[in-house]
């Protein structure tokens, strides 16, 4: 029977030969991934229904990094992290990420691939909605909630339907002044915020596989914007070689048999797709940049499991290089690593961190910060009804912190043109 | 499961989203201490835009300024109901606030999931839209094994979406106790 690559991955951790959409199956797990936000709800769940003295199914399974809320005074922000660290120290839990040491990377999604978590052919729930990053590696990664994920700490197994697969096909060349971004605010402005509930979005296409692995997941970090429940690439040497410069672990690649059925195919011509915005207060409220000029900022944010990779600081400083902000400019570092990767990457002999601080842009901590608002002291939050343009995933009211608040959507490049000139602004208009 | 539910409904609209449930800065709150659960129950619902706050009038807030919970039963939404964030806080906020059951066009599937897997409420989805039909405040209820809603303030009826494969989860309270019976769970 022919299957998709969704499909064959949910089939061998249900211990099947085959498996079809929209039956339930039991999966064996292979990653559990959480962090400080739904850590300690998760690790109640699991004391509560295993007991005290409860072991997890497979300390090497579970992965805790903590992101969300670690630059900040509040108290109970910082009991949550320490309900995390007494419970890696009772279960034997290896892969935990402590902040303040050197262990510590920042946001999740991105540090996961970092550490070799991701890897082809398994299966990835994480107690996070934007887990379905890691699909970018040929993977199933999905999010789940904190019960669903005190059950898999206890059972090593959680119940899924097994999705249909629409896929997005991408035709031609990356133009210089695309982004990753681009190609899925356009997919979800086409489907809607609901267009792929229940179903995997698998991208594909020439214009796909020319991606590097960090726009690859961009890509699948926002299928779930459009309601998907993962996003999946099917692995070439891109994917092999970043999978294995970071673990040694085996792995089986998997890919769509010949024949397999999808619910649907549509098929985008990248030469003719623009620079695209997500307007307030929908992730699908689509527009094209340059319909928006005439909409001045007070602020400009890169950063966030979407938006804040080596890649995305890259264009932004191609932008910024020689020029100065026009408004408050927030850059955030994903991990410590992409923080570390601004004083060593450089575009014309500067350093991404020399380019950002001569335009007067302000650098943050690894972490998740101000993408979904957070305590009041964290960095880059709009703490007024501020209109702001950010490379993140969300713009729904009250996201990065003000109800009033406005927020558009944009790639790197797209974010970094407007904070040069305080006005939403395509990218070929300064490049 | 109960099989029937009557109380006060209240009222939004599409693609409300898991920020407006529960907004971020709450989730320091630890949902496995009594009293910081209760919390969620008191922020329910407080991220809404006061416009789109208690429908069709709007500017009515389920939790009252400085007040307690408690008011309302069901809650009937539009499109994609809790979308975005997976956090578990959004079900278990609605669930503290005493909501029983919500009843939408559609959801996003982790809001789905939640709700079944930790027995917080029961998600019904309706084939007719009910935003607009059912105002803020009516008194309503709900036939759960039947899939009925009766609208008593307006004397009218509407046909809901068998609950189907999440109901046998619902009936044994949550995935646990589910996966107990089923003997997935030693």
């Amino acid at each position: 029977m022919a299957m998709t690559m969704t499909e064959k991955i949910l089939a061998r951790a249900a211990n099947r030969d085959a498996v079809r959409a929209g039956e339930n199956v039991w999966v064996d797990v292979d990653v559990l991934l959480t962090h400080d936000v739904c850590g300690p709800g998760t690790i109640g769940v699991f004391y509560e229904n295993f007991g005290r003295d409860a072991k997890v199914w497979d300390p090497d399974k579970v992965v805790i990094i903590p992101d969300h809320y670690i630059f900040t005074a509040d108290a109970k922000a910082r009991r949550n992290v320490d309900i995390l660290r007494e419970f890696v120290a009772e279960q034997g839990i290896r892969h935990y990420y402590d902040p303040g040491t050197e262990r510590y990377k920042g946001v999740c999604h991105v540090a996961l691939p970092e550490e070799g978590h991701a890897r082809p052919g398994e299966v990835l729930f994480g107690t996070d909605s934007h887990t379905c990053t890691a699909g970018a590696f040929g993977e199933f990664a999905t999010g789940i909630g904190n019960t669903e994920a005190g059950f898999v700490l206890g059972a090593g197994k959680l119940w899924v339907k097994v999705p249909e697969t629409m896929r997005f096909l991408f035709e031609g060349e990356m133009p210089p002044y695309l982004m990753a971004k681009d190609l899925i605010l356009h997919i979800i402005g086409d489907i809607g915020v609901d267009g792929a509930t229940y179903r995997a979005m698998e991208f594909a296409g020439q214009g796909v596989h020319a991606l590097n692995i960090e726009e690859r997941m961009t890509l699948c970090n926002m299928g779930v914007e459009a309601g998907g429940k993962n996003g999946i690439i099917a692995p070439d040497s891109v994917t092999l070689d970043a999978v294995q410069a970071r673990t040694d672990k085996p792995f089986t690649v998997v890919r769509n048999d010949p024949g397999a059925t999808f619910h649907s195919e549509r098929v985008y011509d990248l030469a003719r797709l623009e620079p695209t915005v997500a307007k307030p207060h929908s992730p699908d409220n689509r527009a094209a940049a340059r319909e928006l000029r005439d909409v001045k900022l007070d602020r400009a944010y890169i950063g966030s499991c979407t938006g804040g990779k080596i890649t995305d600081f890259l264009a932004a400083a191609r932008v910024l290089k020689g020029r100065r902000t026009a408004i408050d400019t927030f850059i955030v570092p994903a991990t410590t690593r992409v923080l570390g990767a601004l004083h060593t990457e450089r575009v014309g002999g500067e350093t991404l961190a020399e380019i950002f601080r001569a335009a007067g842009c302000q650098i943050g901590q690894a972490s998740c910060a101000a993408c979904l608002g957070g305590p009041e002291d964290t960095f880059g939050r709009l703490n007024e009804p501020l209109r702001c343009i950010s490379t993140t995933n969300r713009n729904f009211p009250g996201r990065m912190g003000h109800k009033e608040g406005e927020v558009f959507l944009a790639s790197p490049l797209t974010a970094a043109a407007s904070a040069v000139t305080g006005r939403i602004t395509d990218p070929r208009e300064v490049l | 499961m109960q099989d029937n539910i009557r109380g006060r409904a209240y009222v939004l609209g599409d693609d409300v989203d898991t920020d407006q449930i529960i907004p971020a800065h709450y989730l320091t709150y630890n949902p496995a201490i009594p009293e910081e659960r209760r919390m969620f129950g008191v922020y329910a619902l407080s991220g809404v835009p006061a416009a789109r706050a208690g429908l069709p009038e709007g500017r009515r807030p389920f939790v009252p300024e400085g007040g307690e919970p408690g008011e309302y039963r069901i809650v009937v939404g539009g499109r994609n109901f809790g979308c975005g964030s997976s956090r578990e806080h959004a079900p278990l906020a609605l669930d503290e606030a005493g909501v029983e059951a919500v009843i939408a066009e559609s959801y996003a599937r982790i809001f789905f999931r939640n709700s079944v897997n930790g027995g917080y409420l029961i998600p019904f989805e309706t084939p007719t839209r009910l935003v607009g039909e059912i105002r803020t405040g009516d008194d309503v209820e709900l036939d759960v094994r039947e899939h009925r809603l009766t609208n008593h303030t307006t004397g009218r009826r509407y046909e809901l979406s068998p609950l189907g494969d999440i109901l046998p989860i619902l009936e044994a309270g949550d995935i646990f106790a589910y996966a107990r019976a089923a003997g997935t769970l030693k």
